[in-house]
């Protein structure tokens, strides 16, 4: 599956368009990595648990547009825009959506 | 008795957020230039076309870098007396200028063998945002398309 954000995809011509697909992922941190940001928040720094976080979040939601773009028959998403929302207090969400395509 | 020692501990939390706060930043900012310089061999570009080049484009993939940032306590408490007299919050100022810029290059360093990364996105998401403790801590998401392209030897024959 080939995922890209621009509108085309460069050295590549697209033969049939299949409408937007999307995939969205909302994830709490547990206690644990709460604790620790608390800490971090006197010294400051990287927050490392919630980078691993984001990171999860962001391939599951990639992980579930890739499905629905499989299941329409296509091979390639082009587009891709990727959006954040508060959902609810410490919980991340992840919302991703691109145009399902099929390239040469 | 209980003022003073709250009053004390407050006090701590001020200085150790001070010391190592800065010695965070500063750590950060020597690691952030230098990988920049490393990094420069792949250039980036918020525009949508691959940039000047007649190397034909072997293929694109999407690259994905992302990092939460946090500002130390000393500095929290300076941009809350910042909030009083408004004027430029210097302290978020740095804290967003790190969180891009380290952003941007763990996304290059997703795809090292990339020759350029083309339509770079940022995003910031907000997984702290609402808790009742107010971590001031900013989350990026920096996203682009990594394009590869073939050696130079082979677009010269194409024309």
């Amino acid at each position: 599956m080939l995922l890209t954000n621009t509108e085309e995809i460069p050295g590549k011509r697209i033969t049939a368009f299949y409408g937007v697909v999307s995939g969205s992922t909302v994830r709490a941190k547990h206690a644990g990595r709460d604790i620790m940001a608390g800490f971090k928040n006197i010294f400051g720094g990287e927050l490392k648990g919630y980078t691993e976080l984001l990171q999860e979040s962001r391939d599951e939601a990639i992980k579930r547009m890739k499905a629905q773009a499989r299941q329409l028959g296509a091979n390639a998403v082009v587009n891709v825009r990727f959006s954040t929302s508060s959902v609810a207090a410490g919980a991340a969400e992840i919302y991703v959506y691109g145009t399902a395509v099929t390239v040469e | 008795m209980d003022a003073l020692i709250q009053l004390i501990f407050f006090l701590t939390l001020l200085t150790l957020g001070y010391v190592f706060g800065k010695i965070a930043e500063k750590k950060h900012y020597r690691s952030i230039i230098e990988r920049e310089k490393q990094w420069m061999q792949i250039p980036t570009t918020s525009g949508r076309r691959v940039l000047g080049t007649d190397r034909e484009v072997k293929r694109v993939q999407l690259a994905t870098g992302s990092v939460v940032i946090s500002v130390d306590y000393f500095k929290r408490i300076l941009a809350g007396l910042r909030n009083i007299f408004g004027g430029n919050v210097q302290s978020y100022e740095t804290l967003v200028d790190r969180a891009r810029r380290e952003a941007v290059l763990r996304m290059k360093e997703s795809c090292p063998q990339a020759d350029q990364i083309i339509n770079l996105r940022l995003e910031t998401a907000s997984i702290s945002k609402g808790n009742k403790n107010q971590i001031g801590s900013v989350e990026v998401l920096a996203y682009g398309t990594a394009v590869y392209l073939y050696p130079a030897s082979t677009a010269a024959t194409s024309p």
